[in-house]
């Protein structure tokens, strides 16, 4: 009601009526204003709910979280293990270097920063490439290795233009490298960053610039020389900046591992020889491999900062395969080296006695068949003795196809032929003794002509050079010795330096000595190699020359009178020679396969002789008595 | 108890004395835990150093107690008088802003005035309560009822909420807007006027949205989903929340928060300073804090209903609801309950042009309580 002075309710009226009106006024106020206090207070309560479920129900959770948040773990790689030679010398280090990285997310631009880089720095292609790979490979916050082993102008440089390079930096790593390069390079094979098939449980893996064996003992024993990652968890702020270290666990180093192998001796012996030509040296007694030379070959340093595509294709086009080790990938015909397992085997199968005299007219007759003697006019009376001393075909012709291939091919694997070796080098093929199962088992037939054939170690057999040493080593101790080449790992010796940690084969002694008799006359009693007998000081060496075809000869080439020598290099035979010394307490025992070197006698037989005199001088000198230097022991 | 007494004369010539004798000193010390509260959070966030914010913080809340004890002895009709003039020179600082305020944060919203940074949009929500209720005081239960009587504070609102807006700054133009729309309701406006307002409202809202700027629409987004985009504009939600919740019942201890104190928090000393409470002092402290200031919107309500005047009653309820909003605002916020926008928990966080507009306003409240009982003329039609 509205207040109106010319109204009955005159002056005492307009008092009531203001109060009323005031009243009223104070009445809604009052209701409105609670009203209001009551949402307020709800909207506090509301507040207080919200607390409650983020700082209690939800608290462990967000506790987590925060953690999360505040500690990080950070992984350091321990240094990768030392590889030793059998004298303790390095043969592959880590030597300290500056590298460049980059932290993709703290570049804007990836790409203008790696262009401002490489106008400072040059990037080859494939290292661009491989930055590219690995950026895309890892989360973003992961450094990349831009460059290893910067000069000191090149980290001037970087630092001066360090505002134009956002997400670089320069530190200090550890870079793999290896004296001995080209020298050892498939023993010791070499590292490279990892694959994504590399990619185990394993997080050092993830760390920048971290590399994993890929070929040889780096690849055989990479979880032994890698060692464990050490975790140390720091407390980081927001930026990610370390503000104390909470926890620190040190990882293992990588151990060091010592090879059989002497460097310098495995240096030696690939000054002598050429392309094309491998040589296994091992201790006869132990199976320990002392040298393991090929040509040609590599340089493993090349793979710390990435091998080009250009260099890639160099090495695998090549016919040579200098990547491949041809010790125990290059797979051969044994020729005439096979012929003492086919006469153990005839002994074994008393299919005759060393005595018996098989007559060598230069030929053998069989079915349709003639089977030549690589001496034309026929070597006549031969016994076992005489017959491996002259390498006369037609004798192990005859043993062949009384013994049959099966016994022949059961013998060749207990001399290790054909059979996986277990060295300590990933990816060595066993090679191939063929048996009639396996001929069979490719759907032809197996005739009594291939097991004559396969009696002078021709035809199917594929054997690696490392196998031949093997098993000569094997023929001069009459234990399967296994080839090694580990010696010790982290200063503690492996099992298998001593003969008496190998079994012996099983070999009648008699049988064993009368090839011995016959291998020591092959160098000393007239035999094929006798241009190659060692100096006196050294003692004797035994021996077996071999010489394998790599093409057939033809019966018009024979007639017409054959000369090897005008043949094409690639066409000429393989030389083969496989040896022991000295003969009467065997050290050494080799394998010598010269490709194309025409024949065992006048390519692998000098050189073997070579070689062991290189290893006698060198491990067993002959005034400190007949005992391998254990030097590095 | 502080309101069993009474001013003993009601003209205008009470002395300064007597009139220290009515402040309510409780409400004084009141602020003072509050402001301690306040000071013991910023030493947190200055890691231990005073010298970073918290001294600071002591000087202004100085300050603004002297400010704050200084107008609660002004004549309550002397202000009533000048309401509207306080209203026209904060538009006038609103609009001066627009034209040469500094760049803060990408929106024009400071005055630089020497020693004090003036936030002219914290003023404006003061005097905006102040003319309204110098308005709405003298008027009958009908006038207010006339559509027509609504139009002139309508627009002394929407003048204001537009500067705002212009800045641009969305939350505290709608925080204005809701400042006066608490007069209004106060004042008896009818409710079906804010039914009708809150339905044309919710039709505008999608048209509104089209209009935002990108980073308010963010905000918006973030807040419907803040795991969304964990390390861009949702990162301050989540750090906020780990924060909180990592506090647990009973907190990390003073200078033990983790995430203030690893900076994952973000602009722990201002806007998400409750952040650093909750973390350090568990949900304890966050809801001693929080009852705290509770108590000082209650206390408003308190010098509303026992205000004499329609004036004090509407000044002491916009007040209240000036500070209930900054708080509410600022904890909804750190929780994650409504999008993110730059409002500071006045009396605890580190800023100065808050501290004094919040104690400006609780000086008015205080004159209001002092002069409860002053004259303030006859209603009018």
């Amino acid at each position: 009601m509205i207040w109106r002075p010319w109204t009955r309710s005159g002056v005492l009226g307009r008092e009531r009526t203001v109060r009323k009106e005031e009243e009223r006024r104070r009445g809604i106020f009052t209701r409105r204003a609670a009203a209001l206090g009551v949402v307020q207070l709800g909207a506090f309560a509301f507040l207080g709910s919200r607390l409650y479920r983020l700082q209690i129900e939800e608290g462990a959770r967000y506790a987590t979280l925060a953690e999360e948040n505040r500690v990080s773990a950070r992984l350091f790689a321990p240094p990768r293990g030392r590889i030793l030679d059998r004298n303790g010398k390095v043969v592959a280090g880590n030597r300290l270097n500056w590298r460049a990285l980059l932290v993709a997310e703290q570049t804007a631009d990836v790409a203008a920063t790696l262009e401002t880089f490489s106008r400072i720095v040059p990037l080859a292609d494939h290292e661009r490439a491989r930055i590219e790979r690995e950026i895309r490979r890892n989360r973003r916050f992961v450094p990349v290795v831009l460059r290893e082993a910067l000069t000191w102008e090149e980290m001037a440089r970087i630092e001066v233009n360090a505002p134009d390079l956002p997400g670089i930096s320069v530190d200090m790593g550890t870079t793999r490298i290896y004296p001995e390069a080209e020298d050892l390079a498939h023993v010791v094979g070499y590292v490279a960053a990892p694959a994504e098939r590399d990619a185990d449980d394993d997080p050092l893996l993830q760390l920048p610039g971290i590399r994993v064996g890929r070929a040889g003992v780096e690849r055989h024993h990479d979880r032994i020389l890698r060692g464990r990652a050490g975790t140390v968890e720091v407390e980081v702020n927001a930026v990610g900046r370390v503000i104390r270290e909470l926890d620190r666990r040190e990882g293992i180093p990588g151990q060091d591992v010592q090879l059989s192998v002497d460097a310098g001796l495995q240096k030696a012996i690939r000054a002598k020889i050429q392309d094309g030509t491998t040589a296994v040296l091992l201790d006869a007694r132990n199976g320990e491999v002392l040298a393991m030379a090929t040509k040609p070959s590599f340089d493993p340093n090349i793979f710390n900062a990435g091998v080009s595509a250009a260099q890639w294709r160099q090495w695998t086009a090549a016919r040579s395969t200098p990547l491949i080790n041809k010790a125990t990938n290059g797979l051969y015909a044994p020729g005439s080296t096979f012929k003492m397992i086919v006469a153990l085997a005839a002994l074994e199968a008393r299919v005759c006695r060393p005595g018996d005299i098989v007559h060598c007219p230069g030929h053998m007759d069989f079915g349709n068949n003639r089977f030549h003697c690589h001496n034309r006019a026929g070597h006549g009376g031969m016994n076992m003795r005489t017959a491996i001393m002259a390498s006369c075909d037609v004798y192990f012709y005859e043993m062949a196809k009384r013994v049959g291939m099966d016994r022949i091919a059961a013998m060749a694997n207990r001399f290790g032929l054909g059979v996986d070796l277990e060295i300590e080098l990933p990816g060595a093929r066993r090679g191939l003794v063929p048996t009639r199962a396996w001929r069979q088992a490719q759907g032809k037939p197996w005739s009594i002509g291939d097991t004559i054939v396969h009696g002078i170690g021709q035809g199917f057999y594929q054997i690696t050079p490392l196998s031949l040493a093997v098993m000569t080593a094997r023929l001069a101790t009459g234990r399967a010795v296994q080839p090694h080449l580990t010696r010790a790992i982290g200063g503690r010796p492996v099992r298998g330096s001593q003969p008496e940690d190998w079994p012996s084969l099983g070999i009648p002694e008699a049988d064993l000595r009368l090839i011995r008799e016959a291998m020591w006359g092959v160098v000393n009693g007239g035999g094929t190699a006798g241009a190659s007998r060692l100096p006196p000081q050294y003692g004797q060496m035994a021996g077996k020359t071999g010489t394998t075809q790599v093409r057939r000869v033809s019966r018009e080439q024979r007639e017409r009178g054959f000369n090897v020598n005008a043949l094409p290099r690639e066409w000429r035979p393989h030389a083969l020679f496989v040896a022991y010394a000295p003969h009467d307490n065997p050290l050494f025992a080799l394998s010598v396969v010269v490709e194309h070197g025409t024949s065992g006698s006048g390519a692998a037989a000098p050189l073997a002789r070579d070689i062991m005199i290189e290893a006698f001088q060198r491990l067993a000198p002959p005034r400190q008595g007949q005992r391998v230097a254990d030097a590095g022991r | 108890m502080i309101f069993e007494r009474r001013l003993l004369s009601r003209d205008r010539g009470a002395g300064v004395l007597e009139k220290l004798w009515h402040i309510p000193w409780s409400f004084v010390l009141l602020l003072c835990a509050v402001a301690a509260v306040g000071y013991v959070a910023l030493l947190s966030a200055g890691s231990g150093n005073p010298e970073a914010y918290a001294q600071k913080h002591a000087i202004r809340f100085g300050f603004g107690l002297v400010l704050m004890l200084s107008i609660a002895l002004v004549d309550i009709r002397l202000i009533a008088r000048f309401a509207w003039l306080g209203y026209l020179a904060a538009v006038a600082l609103l609009a001066l802003v627009l034209l040469h305020g500094n760049i803060g944060k990408g929106a024009q919203r400071w005055i630089d005035l020497g020693p004090v940074q003036l936030q002219p949009s914290e003023l404006m929500k003061i005097m905006l309560v102040l003319a309204l209720a110098s308005w709405f005081h003298r008027a009958s239960w009908e006038r207010v009822g006339n559509p027509l009587f609504l139009i002139p504070p309508a627009l002394a609102v929407l003048l204001p909420v537009g500067l705002i807006l212009k800045q641009p700054n969305l939350g505290t133009a709608l925080i204005t807007a809701m400042v006066g729309a608490a007069v209004f309701w106060a004042a008896g406006v009818r409710w079906w006027k804010f039914a009708g307002l809150a339905g044309l409202a919710a039709i505008a809202a999608p048209i509104a949205y089209e209009r935002l700027h990108d980073y308010q629409r963010a905000r918006i987004t973030t807040f419907l989903d803040p795991e969304s985009d964990p390390l861009g504009a949702g990162y301050n939600i989540i750090q906020s929340k780990i924060a909180l919740g990592s506090g647990g019942l009973w907190g990390k201890g003073f200078l033990q928060g983790t995430q203030g104190h690893l900076n994952f928090l973000p602009e722990k000393q201002t806007d998400f300073i409750f952040t650093m409470i909750a973390e350090e002092f568990g949900l304890v402290g966050a809801l001693t804090t929080l009852a705290l200031l509770m108590l000082l919107v209650a206390f408003c309500y308190l010098v509303a209903f026992r205000s004499r005047h329609q004036f004090g009653r509407l000044l002491a309820v916009g007040l209240g609801t000036n500070y209930f909003l900054y708080v509410f605002v600022n904890v909804a916020m750190v929780t994650g309950s409504i999008p993110v926008g730059g409002v500071p928990l006045p009396l605890i966080s580190h800023g100065g042009s808050a501290m004094l507009t919040v104690m400006l306003g609780f000086g008015l409240l205080l004159s209001v309580h002092v002069h409860r009982d002053a004259e303030m003329g006859p209603m009018r039609e």
